[in-house]
């Protein structure tokens, strides 16, 4: 029973000014899929490039032995020398080469320094059975959906005859279907003798494929479950995260819904990459004051497209049909124009599109609506200054003053930011896409919150996720979304997830 | 996997809400927190100023010579003014020397060739400017094309226009007004007062400085009682009183010693109102934020209603009627417009804006860095002509010095562990 492929004995990594991790011991054993759970800034990911590397030996205290042999990796070649592969949330792929060139990325099939192509695109294509995915070596990497680019990290990973494979986040940005399709594999893979060690935040993905499972809390290791033996549910994997009992993972909200506040009708949406293609087709919506509608759907099935094209055309051409705001039609051509007639939009991807990471709480809390606060293009600072502080009090901001950087928050903290940004317009329709992406469960739980409050103020909410028990645990009303075309509608008490992802795959081919 | 960089190191690796109150870059020195990064531009360029005075036995601080500091590098400090908002925005811009070249040939046939008045000329020249930077910017804005593409083609466009225009000669000389805005100083309206041991000096020009640094002064106040009465943090009375007394010292002393010699030059006194213009302009202005915001984040700021393409077009029409601006006081200076009108200014005003602390990312910048940044190049071309070192040398130490002012940034961010974001 102690058959550990991978020890790790006391590992202690402090940043300047931070202790991420504290005293670390971790037990993998050999050929098991072992996940690793615990909120932002557990330090999941810290433990994790401790071993493979990414973070030298000197840089932390503690021991590691791999197989029996104590490790000291100065870098990420050495750990994958020894079999160590890890696979980043951010998957690093070159878009522009090749599936076979990336897969042999660094490690090129070669012969006196040319690289022989026959024997490269032969055996990526024997990986690619591997994984499961049928696709021509020489399609360019940009031209599949993140789904397949997944498993292309996990065929380079095999190239390098991996023994422990550790993914991070690796279904984040996966949909229900591609996700399974991985947890397959990885299940495959276990079978062939593969050890695999997974960062996840859905717990259910853990609950259905791990064997055992490590939880970490403020950097240490709070305790090590047996999957099978200690009977482990999602309740008693949140229990150990947070370190207290979460009996509702939402909390609890009583409607007021009042009139309708946003109609759209027959919206189509075509994409600006390929011409004529429909992305959202004849869709049409309600959403009424105080109430949170929630917008399901696959990967690929329009939400975002739907949502972006609303707010001001940012997303999309040959777009069609008809908005009304408090029962009135109006025209809206650009974001400008949406935050006049007070719709919000909170991206997916906060980093990216979101956040100036580097400009501090107060001037992102003020981007969206900085005549509020000028008079004749001149703006008030200490208005400024007043407002945002306001935020970071009554949002609960984690952060000594609103002067910091919002590249430094966690993703909760950076997720309220975006929150407070949006509610100094005024906007009375807020549509918050994956609102609650990579944020830990206690934060998580504020958000919930902060919707409901939003709700309870009379505003409109349409929150799109993929995560179905959110939709279902938050909304009042979810649409599902299929393929570009609005397939269901059911109210929270029909709501299930079954009838959800009924209407989710409906009609697609 | 050679992509995952550790200096992308985890987003927050725990304990984000227990760290230190101090903001991030802060350093403190003898209990007295200040921001390195914005601050080390100024220590630098202190540094490098007391170690040019010693070499060159106090003649870098002689009154003739503060004088010529600043009228030699009026030019590129106005560029340097236009280029840091285009750098803060994201962009570059690779023509300002061309336009210079240009815009000086334009204002020379104007009143040398067609004898119109100076200031009709002078205001068609930056009306010109303006029509060159709206052309490189509508290429920018609303085309898309790369700066960098777009104003190496201008450089080349405008150089090939200059020389058409000029038929490969020099026009001149200009007008005297022009001259005098140039190179000339203001007149002793005044009359003289005597500074005991340091002579006899200009009462207009002392009277002028005393205002300005009594204005700074008063506007500082005025500042920090407001950020006071809306409960902010403000730096402890004695620190501020101390920044205060340092910048009006350094201000009075710069002033006495120009007096002493000529009165102030005419440049100075448009460079004083262009720096605090555009510092207003980016500090306090929405359009000024607006550039923060694209530099920052393109698209976020796309999706929180910033109009991208009316700011990137509008802050090149800017370069180009700064451009414009230099040209005619580069011109005036040489009293005649050349075909080979600044070359490598470009250069010059890039380097000052990346010396003065700009991003290379974007989203980072202050026009007073940039302007500290040229100043820096200024005095390093001047100490290094005094102490008689060959221009090779002088070259080989501005390179250094460009590069050394990056990698401290780089290494600051690092530090600060906000790189690669």
């Amino acid at each position: 029973m102690t058959d550990d492929i991978l020890r790790m004995r006391g590992i202690t990594k402090t940043f300047p000014g931070v202790k991420a991790l504290q005293d670390v011991n971790l037990s993998v054993r050999r050929g098991e899929i072992h996940a690793i759970c615990g909120e932002n800034g557990a330090g999941k990911s810290t433990l994790m490039k401790v071993l493979s590397g990414v973070y030298p030996h000197g840089s932390y205290d503690g021991e590691i032995s791999f197989d029996g042999d104590p490790c000291r990796f100065s870098d990420i070649r050495d750990s994958e020398h020894r079999g160590i592969v890890i696979i980043h949330q951010e998957l690093a792929l070159c878009p522009q080469l090749s599936i076979a060139e990336n897969i042999f990325l660094g490690n090129e099939r070669a012969s006196r320094g040319l690289i022989d192509w026959n024997r490269t695109n032969h055996e990526a294509g024997e990986l690619l059975r591997r994984v499961g995915l049928r696709e021509n070596p020489v399609t360019p990497v940009a031209d599949i959906g993140v789904g397949k680019q997944q498993l292309v990290e996990i065929a380079k990973a095999l190239s390098k005859k991996v023994r422990l494979l550790i993914l991070d986040e690796p279904t984040a940005a996966l949909n229900d279907e591609d996700s399974a399709h991985l947890l397959d594999l990885l299940r495959g893979l276990r079978e062939q003798g593969i050890t695999c060690v997974i960062i996840s935040h859905k717990l259910n993905e853990i609950a259905a494929i791990a064997d055992s499972i490590s939880i970490l809390r403020d950097g240490r290791m709070i305790e090590t479950l047996d999957m099978k033996a200690d009977q482990v549910t999602e309740d008693r994997i949140i229990a150990g995260m947070v370190g207290r009992d979460l009996e509702h993972r939402f909390p609890p909200h009583e409607p007021n819904i009042g009139e309708e506040a946003l109609r759209i009708e027959d919206w189509t949406v075509h994409s600006p990459t390929q011409r004529g293609r429909a992305v959202v087709s004849g869709a049409n919506l309600t959403l009424r004051r105080g109430e949170i509608v929630g917008l399901a759907g696959l990967m690929g099935a329009g939400r975002t497209e739907l949502a972006m094209s609303v707010f001001g055309r940012s997303y999309g051409t040959g777009i069609s049909g008809r908005v009304y705001r408090d029962g009135r039609l109006v025209e809206i051509r650009s974001v400008r124009d949406a935050i006049r007639h007070g719709i919000a939009y909170a991206t997916e991807d906060r980093k990216r599109y979101g956040l100036n990471l580097i400009e501090d709480i107060k001037r992102n809390v003020s981007a969206a609506e900085l005549s509020k606060l000028a008079r004749r293009g001149w703006i008030n600072e200490n208005e400024e200054y007043r407002v945002a502080d306001e935020f970071r009090k009554s949002m609960n901001i984690k952060a000594p003053s609103v002067l910091s950087v919002t590249g430094k928050l966690s993703g909760g903290n950076q997720q309220k930011v975006v929150l407070s940004k949006w509610i100094f317009t005024d906007a009375d329709v807020l549509i918050l896409d994956e609102p609650t992406r990579g944020i830990d469960v206690g934060a998580k739980y504020e958000i919930y919150s902060i919707i409901n409050r939003l709700a309870d103020e009379g505003k409109a909410v349409l929150v799109i996720s993929s995560e179905l028990p959110e939709l279902l645990g938050l909304c009042d009303r979810i649409y599902a979304l299929s393929a570009g075309r609005v397939t269901g509608e059911v109210s929270r008490e029909d709501a299930t997830q079954e009838r959800l992802m009924h209407y989710m795959t409906k009609g697609q081919e | 996997m050679s992509s995952i960089s550790p200096a992308n190191a985890d987003v927050a690796p725990g304990g984000k809400d227990t760290g230190p109150v101090r903001p991030p870059g802060r350093t403190s020195v003898f209990g007295i927190s200040f921001n390195v990064r914005q601050s080390g531009i100024y220590i630098a360029f202190a540094l490098i100023v007391v170690l040019f005075s010693v070499l060159t036995d106090g003649a870098l601080l002689q009154p003739q010579n503060i004088s010529n500091i600043i009228v030699q590098n009026s030019y590129i400090l106005i560029l340097s003014i236009g280029m840091i908002l285009i750098i803060i925005a994201g962009h570059i811009d690779l023509s300002v020397g061309s336009v210079v070249a240009v815009t000086g040939a334009i204002a020379a046939v104007l009143m040398v060739n067609y004898g119109i008045p100076w200031p009709l000329a002078l205001l068609i020249t930056l009306v010109a400017g303006g029509v060159i930077g709206a052309w490189q910017g509508f290429w920018i804005a609303y085309y898309g094309i790369p700066a960098f593409i777009v104003t190496l083609a201008g450089m080349l466009l405008f150089r090939a226009l200059t020389l058409t225009v000029l038929g490969n000669q020099g026009i001149g000389p200009f007008p005297d007004p022009v001259r005098t805005l140039a190179n000339g100083f203001t007149d002793g309206y005044l009359g003289n007062i005597g500074l005991g041991p340091l002579g006899g000096a200009d009462l207009f020009s002392l009277l002028l400085g005393i205002v300005a640094v009594a204005g700074m002064a008063a506007a500082q106040w005025r500042t920090r009682a407001a950020r006071l009465r809306y409960h902010q943090s403000v730096d402890p009375l004695p620190l501020f009183l101390l920044k205060i007394v340092a910048g009006a010292v350094v201000v009075i002393a710069v002033v006495v010693q120009l007096a002493r010699f000529k009165n102030l030059p005419w440049v100075l006194v448009l460079l004083a109102f262009l720096v605090l213009g555009y510092s207003l302009l980016t500090s306090r202005a929405v359009f000024g934020r607006r550039i923060y915001a694209i530099g920052g984040n393109l698209q976020a700021a796309v999706l929180s209603g910033v109009k991208v393409k009316s700011v990137v077009f509008w802050i090149f029409v800017n370069m180009g009627v700064l451009a414009a601006l230099a040209g005619v006081i580069f011109a005036g200076r040489l009293n005649q417009a050349g075909p080979t009108a600044g070359n490598a200014f470009e250069l010059d005003a890039i380097a000052a804006a990346f010396i003065g602390g700009a991003a290379v990312q974007g989203g980072v910048g202050k026009v007073v860095g940039a302007i500290t940044g040229g100043l820096i190049m200024g005095v390093i071309n001047n100490g290094m002509s005094l102490i008689g070192a060959p221009s090779e040398r002088v070259m080989l130490v501005k390179g250094a010095v460009l590069l050394a002012a990056v990698a401290f940034d780089v290494w600051t961010k690092r530090r600060a562990g906000t790189a690669g974001q």
